[in-house]
Formats: C-alpha cells, structure tokens, sequence
C-alpha cells in the first residue's frame, strides 16, 4: 500500500466532488474579494506543490529550485498582458522600458504579442528549461543532496539574472500585471480576479488528475523504483536518467502554470518569485501535507499559506516560527505528512494509544490477508 | 573462444587505485552453462559481476557477450542486451506490491512512451502468473513486497531476474540466509532454469554449490585459480590452501 489507497464509497466520492464544485461556483459571492483573490493565489500554488511531490515524494529528487520554473511562467504571462496593453506608451512598448531609455523593444519579446505562443510557452518554456537542467544533471549521476545543491545554486543563478536585467525586463522592480488589459478588461477589476479564481480552480482539478494519471501504473512504479533503489532500476533494463528528465520537466511545465496564475493574481511578477526562502516552503508544503500522496500536497499548500496570511494577519513576525515549528513537528512526529499520517494507521494508534480503540490481537499481516480474502 | 561461448572475460584486470580487484581474469562460458563460482572473501567475486554488468569498468581486458564487446555500455544498454543479475542482499521493491515488481522485470520494451500510454500486454500477464507460481508467491500477489520473508524476497528477486528473460543470469548468493529446505528448492529452480539460460551462481555455502551439481571455478586474488568439477576442486591442492581447507582440519 504505497500510496495508501483507502477505497471510499462511490457515494461519498461523488457527494465530495458535488460539494467542492458547488464550493467552487459559489466561493465568489460568499467570500469578500479579498479573500477569494488569496484563495485563489494559494490554489494556484498547489499546482506547483503537486509537482514538487511528483519529483520528490515519488521519485526522491529533492529540488530547491522550483522557484525558477515558477517565475519563468508568470513573466511569460505578464510579458503578453504588458506587451498586449502598452499601445499608448512611447514607442508602443511597456512604459517600464522609457526609464532606461529603451526605444526599441528586445528581441524575446516579440512572440509575446501572440496569445497562442504566450498559451503554449507558461508552459512549454519552463518544462524545457527543467528538462535540460534535469538532463544534464541526472546523465552525470548527481543525485541526493548535490542535487538539492544544485538545484538552488542554478535558482540563484537566475535570481540573479533576471534582478539584474532592468533594460530586458524590468530587473527588481519586475513586471506589474494589475493594470493591464485583457479581453478589453482590467486584469486587476473584479470579475476579472473571479474569472482567474475559477481557471485556477479548474487547472488544479486538472493538474491533480493529470499527476494521478502519470504515477498510476507502471511509469508511477518505475519512478518509486527510482526512488528507493535507482541501481536496481538500472539492472532491470530502464534508463533512469530518461524517466528522471521527463518527470523533472513535468514538474517543471506545473510550476510554470502555477506561476502564471499567481501572476495574474498577485498583479506582479518579480525576480522574488526566485528567492531561496521561496522555493524551500514549496517544499515545506509537500512535506506537511504529505509526500507521494498528490492531495496532500493541494491541501498543503493552500492551508499553510491561508494560515500564514490569519496568523501574519493577527501576529505579524511571528509566522516563520510557526512554520518553522510546523515543519519540525511533521518531520518529527509525522514523517508522512498529515495526509500520509491519516491514509496509514495514524489515527488508529492515537486512539489505541488513549485506549479508545481495542489493540489488533491476531499478527498484522494475519488481518490483513483475512481482509484481502473477503475481498475477493 | 569459440563460437559456442556465450561469454568470455579476457585478461579482465580491475585496479581501484592501484589495489587490483581482479588480476588478468579469463573466464568463459558455454551457452546453457550452469556455473558456480567460489572464493574466499576479497576474491574478486562481486567485482567480477560489476564489470559484467557495466558497473565497473575494467582497466584492462575484453568482455565478449553474443559476439559484442560489452566494455563501456551503460548498465541499462547490457540488461537489454540479455544480462541480468541478482543482489547480494534481495534488491527488489519494497514499496511495490510483488506483482509490481514481476511487472517491472517482464516489461517491454522498457522505455517511458510504452509504459506510459500503453497497458500490459496478455502474455505479460501470464509470464508473471506462471513465475509467482514458480517460487510461491501466488498468495502474495497484491503485498507489498517488503512485507514479505527474507526467503521469499530472495525468491521473488529471482522470478524477477527470470521475468527479464535474460540469456546470461548472474546470481550472487542467492542461498544467503536461507533454510536448508529452502536452499534446496532454490538449488532445484537454478538447475532447471540452466540448459536454456545460462546461470552463474556465486556462493559461499558448498552444500549448495555441491548440489548443483554444475562445473566450479574458484577465485582466488583476482584471478582464476582452478576450474572443474567439485570434486576435482575439491582435490586441488591450491584450492585447498587457499579456501577449502585441509580435510583433516
């Protein structure tokens, strides 16, 4: 039981799904706009979560470096919303570029103007990037905590970088996407803020199926076979640097979408999305919510974030303790995460721990199997 | 060399850092051979099985399998070309259920596109029926396999080799840890699998390598010491000073 599979009865499976679609439809008009736009940028965190649990809660790679293709995606997008509403500025390019004294808008930029490309490239841009550094990574065996090293060192790389291009893109200050246009709408008016909040509801339904379909089955196996004995993987004919790659750049393509999202609805773009700390509380979600268990890392990311906006809310300063401890807690006491803690035989030994519960008396593996049996 | 031979290791010499792991090693082996090779430990034993296998490169020497020279493939690239191998310690998946780790083994071809959009074929299916039969696992079929027996992870490890439909199986201490009756049975299901595969089996326990009835080499620094059957083995002087150990001892 790998991945913890409870069966749940069909009807409480559909009546679950009713639920959360009616939630989904109806969160605009209970929530205050403010917090259906935080919601809405959490929900759209979770799709990189969900990549960072295909990559490391199954395949053990542990990256620091989402935040790259994370960022890449959200100034893809907010490249096309500048580029698409900067027709009354001086020489019909971003008004950012005037204060270098930039008249002539750089080469990348050009293809932005098309919608299908800037739809293709949230995407396809960063899971190219991921692929390569993956590739060139996974094909000279670099693995465990140097990859992790890596992967944080190439992620300040392009920190850098991109903090640096004012002429190109704007550098620190990054790209604003709040007063842009599209459809004819402000990007940051109201009922454009609850036609994103439905899209990121829908891609992270669509994201989370998505990841299901490729752990399901035998790819999912070889990539926990990866995991726990990549040699022996090697040795049974499959080539782990392939598999490695092509998971590292799906990951790669979720964060991507992930954060054009946020974009969209943080109203900005900046090299921040780059940051260290950034890049390691993707992690933290994964870890809390569950490794190798995909909905975990959904639940994860929206609720630590949701509570870090209460707690910096109630308490300002006092949220990196908590998240600190937080972390500390899972890794201690729940090293599966909360969702993994539920899914395996936590909740049963705190009851029998508390004498709430009779303790099993045959072996385990005895009720198991007379499970199993009646099954069949 | 003949054209008979399915494998020859010509003057293979592995040094790691000056310390020669194997020493201008020649071995070959028949098509359908079962072979059995001893040594004491630090022989070379398990080194002799990594360069096979792609793991270590020889600093010197030939390693011919089916007429190619396997010297600097990749370890996936010689699995494909019909090399399989068995750990030491079970290696198989614990996290997987045994009928996942048989799924592994018997898949082909074993690139991601296939196993990504298609399903296992029928026959798969029914090789991994045949071999969960083979070595007892029927009942296990859905548990995870680190549930299991350490007798039965070396089993399972092995149905899992003979799922790769490998030409060349290399079987390091498959017995280790085992009882008696079960050695026995495994000692059984290597002879049978011999004459169309071709097995090389290294062990330590000579009850079971006795019972295997099958040629020996020893290894002894590296290199081969003597080869033969046990009981010329078993009266080679040099192979009693360097391993077996005088008779009256």
């Amino acid at each position: 039981m790998s991945l913890s599979k409870i069966k749940f009865d069909k009807k409480i499976v559909l009546s679950f799904w009713i639920i959360l679609i009616a939630l989904i439809i109806a969160a605009p008009t209970i929530l205050p706009v403010f917090r259906l736009n935080l919601l809405g940028r959490y929900l759209s965190l979770s799709i990189v979560a969900l990549g960072v649990d295909l990559i490391w809660g199954y395949t053990g790679l542990l990256s620091l470096g989402q935040g790259i293709f994370f960022a890449l995606g959200g100034y893809c997008a907010a490249m096309y919303l500048q580029i698409t509403s900067s027709s009354e500025f001086p020489n019909n390019i971003p008004e950012f570029f005037a204060l270098y004294g930039v008249e002539k808008l750089p080469f990348f930029w050009e293809p932005f103007r098309s919608p299908v490309f800037t739809f293709f490239a949230i995407w396809i841009i960063p899971a190219l990037v991921a692929g390569l550094i993956g590739f060139l990574v996974f094909r000279n065996r670099i693995k465990g905590v140097y990859f992790s090293i890596l992967t944080q060192a190439s992620l300040l790389v392009f920190f850098n970088f991109f903090n640096g291009q004012q002429k190109l893109i704007n550098g620190t200050n990054g790209l604003k996407t709040d007063v842009t246009q599209l459809f004819g709408q402000m990007v940051g008016s109201e009922s454009m803020q609850r036609l994103f909040f439905w899209i990121t509801a829908l891609l992270v339904i669509a994201a989370w199926f998505f990841a299901k379909w490729v752990v399901k089955g035998r790819f999912g196996n070889i990539l926990i076979g990866i995991r726990d004995d990549e040699p022996r993987v090697r040795f049974t004919g499959y080539n782990p640097v392939i598999f490695k790659t092509i998971i590292f750049s799906i990951a790669g393509g979720l964060a991507g979408i992930s954060g054009a999202l946020y974009t969209v609805q943080s109203g900005i773009v900046s090299p921040q999305f780059m940051t260290v700390p950034f890049s390691i509380e993707m992690v933290i979600w994964v870890a809390v919510g569950g490794r190798g268990t995909l909905l975990g890392a959904i639940l994860g990311a929206v609720f630590i974030n949701y509570a870090k906006s209460l707690v910096s809310e109630a308490l300002p300063a006092s949220w990196m303790f908590i998240q600190g401890g937080l972390f500390i807690l899972v890794v201690t006491a729940l090293p599966e995460g909360v969702l993994g803690w539920i899914q395996g035989d936590g909740p049963r030994n705190l009851l029998q721990r508390f004498g709430l519960k009779r303790k099993i008396e045959t072996y385990p593996s005895l009720e198991v199997n007379n499970k199993e049996g009646n099954n069949e | 060399m003949n054209n008979k031979d399915l494998l020859n290791l010509i003057d293979i010499t592995v040094s790691f850092e000056g310390f020669l792991a194997l020493n201008k090693l020649n071995l070959n082996l028949k098509k359908g051979e079962l072979r059995a090779v001893i040594g004491p430990n630090g022989a070379g034993k398990t080194t002799f099985l990594d360069v096979i296998t792609g793991k270590v490169k020889p600093t010197n020497g030939e390693v011919i399998f089916k007429g190619k020279s396997l010297v600097g493939r990749k370890e996936h690239k010689i699995a494909r070309l019909g090399v399989g191998r068995k750990f030491q310690s079970p290696r198989i998946f614990e996290n997987l259920t045994v009928k996942e780790n048989l799924e592994i083994s018997v898949t082909t071809p074993k690139s991601p596109l296939n196993l990504i959009n298609k399903s296992i074929k029928d026959e798969q299916l029914n090789e991994i029926d045949r071999l969960m039969k083979i070595v007892n696992l029927a009942q296990k079929v859905d548990s995870k396999a680190g549930s299991l027996s350490h007798g039965q992870k070396q089993w399972l490890e092995i149905a899992m080799l003979v799922g790769q439909k490998p030409d060349l199986m290399l079987v390091d201490e498959p017995v280790a840890g085992l009882t008696d009756e079960e050695t026995d049975l495994t000692a059984d299901l290597l002879k049978s699998l011999s004459g169309e595969n071709t097995v090389v089996v290294i062990d330590h326990d000579m009850e079971f390598i006795r019972r295997l009835d099958s040629n020996v080499s020893v290894l002894n620094q590296g290199t081969v010491l003597c080869e033969g059957t046990m009981e010329t083995i078993q009266k080679d002087k040099k192979v009693i000073d360097v391993y077996l150990g005088r008779p009256e001892d």
